[in-house]
């Protein structure tokens, strides 16, 4: 490992946090913005143009908030909780290429942090890892409710992690590979190419699980807001909160951006029309986020499970059978 | 008449019971209608219609302080003193039945007489923390001197917070420029009073 490869990925590191701490800042205006327009409101109007500095104004007011640690709460637990959410969303980044390749000043900059042979393996197993941070936190927080909102928690992250896994299998035995560049370059013959046309059952189950997963309704029994309070966060407050919260978003993007590579075919060619579709397909999961979270119910816990034990895995087996089936004939 | 007509509370004929089918009790009648669920599309129902409400951006925020929805006529918010229309004077001639009728207590005024033999008001000011804005004194004033006006924002930073008179009087330029607003609720002359003026009866 020479020093001009650390160098690069660290560098690489650092522009992917700073790129998607923004971003999660930008969501949360999106977000709101999207929501009071459903909704015919105006949402953030007052801090700056459009409410554009609105991100700035609540950046401050978590950062500077006091960051209280209840008594009976058990502290080093809850202090480091939030600290696995957020840093394992960003983590799960390292395996997602985000641009094609490109060459500046004759240097090829390969804008992904590690293309590992695991790739999609690793981005699904850290991601999961999110879980403890939500799970503790809540464990931890000496809150009834907040422990409810823990034992919901992983048990809807459990569940729904089967059916992640079960419908990108289907996919990876097409592929025939972890690396999410081997998936881009599968589809890079352009939009007939696109795994979704002979994928559609595990396109569909595992845009269903990336909600479970990101806690979105129909979904969002994990801080479950018609508890009034916010579930294992009840306890948090300042910058710990807004951990929670940047982990949340962050993951938000990155599942996005697997939903994109893995079954619409990336960013193609690689050519910048290639790269902006990327942009533009994972805004529209994204916006697709926000748009269900104005539109539809959330769902009872034992509505999901049942979705999720009854009908989505069953359908994810079936449709690991057929695509095998078929591969061998 | 019985009391039974007050207790029918089924103001229209055009209530109608929602078509509700019965829950399937087998396990074959439930599957089918999750099956049913399914494939009806419900969903994307409810996602077109917010979609069209976005599209469609017919916004009805109101940017409070800035924007102000209007206000009924008749609502009863913080006192103004009105002055008459051709002279300017003040309507106030200082009878103090305002003072005395207020619920609350909260209406102090003094009465002096003037260089020109007239009772004149020398102080005058309404506590509007013990006011609860019944509309008493509007309705019992005489001279349709004191009324309610529309400023209802009145949050201040003591309990006891009083308006004065020279705060509650219309400003004599906004009178000029017939700016000053009448009242239209309790007490307040209505339309017709003309034509249901009577002579006093002297027949005794
Ligand atoms: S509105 Fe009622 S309580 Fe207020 S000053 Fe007039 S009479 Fe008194
Ligand atoms: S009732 Fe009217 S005229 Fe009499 S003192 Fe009060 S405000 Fe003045």
């Amino acid at each position: 490992m020479d020093m001009a490869y650390l160098i690069e990925t660290i560098v690489k590191i650092v522009v992917i946090m700073l790129i998607f701490s923004a971003l999660a800042g930008l969501g949360t205006y999106f977000e709101r913005k999207v929501l009071a327009f459903m909704q015919r409101r105006l949402g953030p109007m007052s801090v700056g143009p459009y409410g554009l500095l609105q991100v700035a104004a609540d950046g401050i007011k978590l950062f500077t908030k006091e960051d209280i640690i209840p008594t009976n709460v058990v502290a080093p637990i809850f202090k480091f909780a939030p600290v696995i959410t957020a840093a394992t969303a960003f983590m799960a980044a390292a395996a997602i290429p985000f641009w094609p390749q490109f060459t500046v000043f004759g240097y090829t900059v390969h804008p992904i942090v590690a293309d590992t042979e695991i790739g999609l393996l690793y981005v699904l197993a850290v991601m999961a890892i999110g879980l403890y941070g939500l799970l503790l936190g809540g464990m931890a927080s000496a809150n009834k409710f907040s422990l409810i909102s823990a034992a919901r928690t992983s048990a809807i992250f459990i569940s729904y992690e089967v059916v992640t896994g079960l419908s990108l299998l289907a996919p990876i035995m097409i592929v025939g590979s972890f690396s999410l560049i081997d998936f881009n370059n599968y589809q890079a013959g352009g939009i007939t190419h696109w795994l979704v046309w002979t994928q559609p059952v595990a396109f569909i189950l595992f845009w269903i699980a990336a909600f479970a997963e990101t806690g979105r309704t129909p979904f969002h029994l994990i801080a479950n807001d018609h508890e009034i309070i916010d579930g294992f966060g009840t306890e948090y407050s300042g910058m710990r909160w807004g951990l929670f919260f940047i982990g949340e978003y962050a993951n938000m993007f990155f599942i996005s951006f697997v939903i994109a590579l893995v079954f619409l075919g990336g960013f193609g060619d690689g050519g910048l029309m290639g790269a902006l579709a990327l942009i533009a397909k994972v805004s529209f999961f994204f916006f697709f986020f926000l748009w269900t979270r104005a539109a539809w119910p959330d769902v009872r816990p034992d509505q999901l499970m049942w979705l999720c034990w009854k009908v989505l895995m069953p359908l994810a087996v079936i449709n690991v059978v057929v695509t095998g089936l078929v591969m061998m004939f | 008449m019985s009391i039974e007509q007050f207790k029918n509370r089924n103001v229209s004929d055009d209530y109608f019971l929602v078509d509700i089918e019965d829950y399937p009790t087998d396990g074959w009648g439930q599957f089918k209608r999750v099956v049913k669920r399914t494939f009806k599309g419900e969903l994307f129902v409810g996602l077109w219609v917010v979609l069209r409400e976005m599209i469609k951006f017919d916004i009805h925020t109101v940017q409070y302080p800035k924007e102000k929805m209007p206000i009924g006529p008749r609502y009863r918010a913080v006192h103004e003193m009105k002055r008459l229309w051709e002279s300017g004077t003040e309507r106030c001639i200082g009878c103090g039945l305002c003072e005395k009728i207020c619920i609350s207590n909260c209406i102090r005024m003094e009465t002096k007489i003037d260089e020109n033999s007239r009772k004149e008001v020398s102080e005058y000011s309404i506590n509007l923390g013990r006011c609860i804005f019944c509309g008493y004194c509007a309705e019992v004033c005489p001279e349709l001197a004191i009324t309610h006006g529309a400023r209802y924002e009145n949050a201040s930073e003591q309990r006891a917070h009083f308006v004065m008179y020279e705060d509650m009087l219309t400003p004599i330029d906004m009178l000029k420029a017939g700016q000053q607003q009448e009242f239209e609720g309790f007490g307040a002359i209505t339309p017709h009073e003309d034509e249901r003026v009577k002579k006093t009866p002297l027949a005794y």
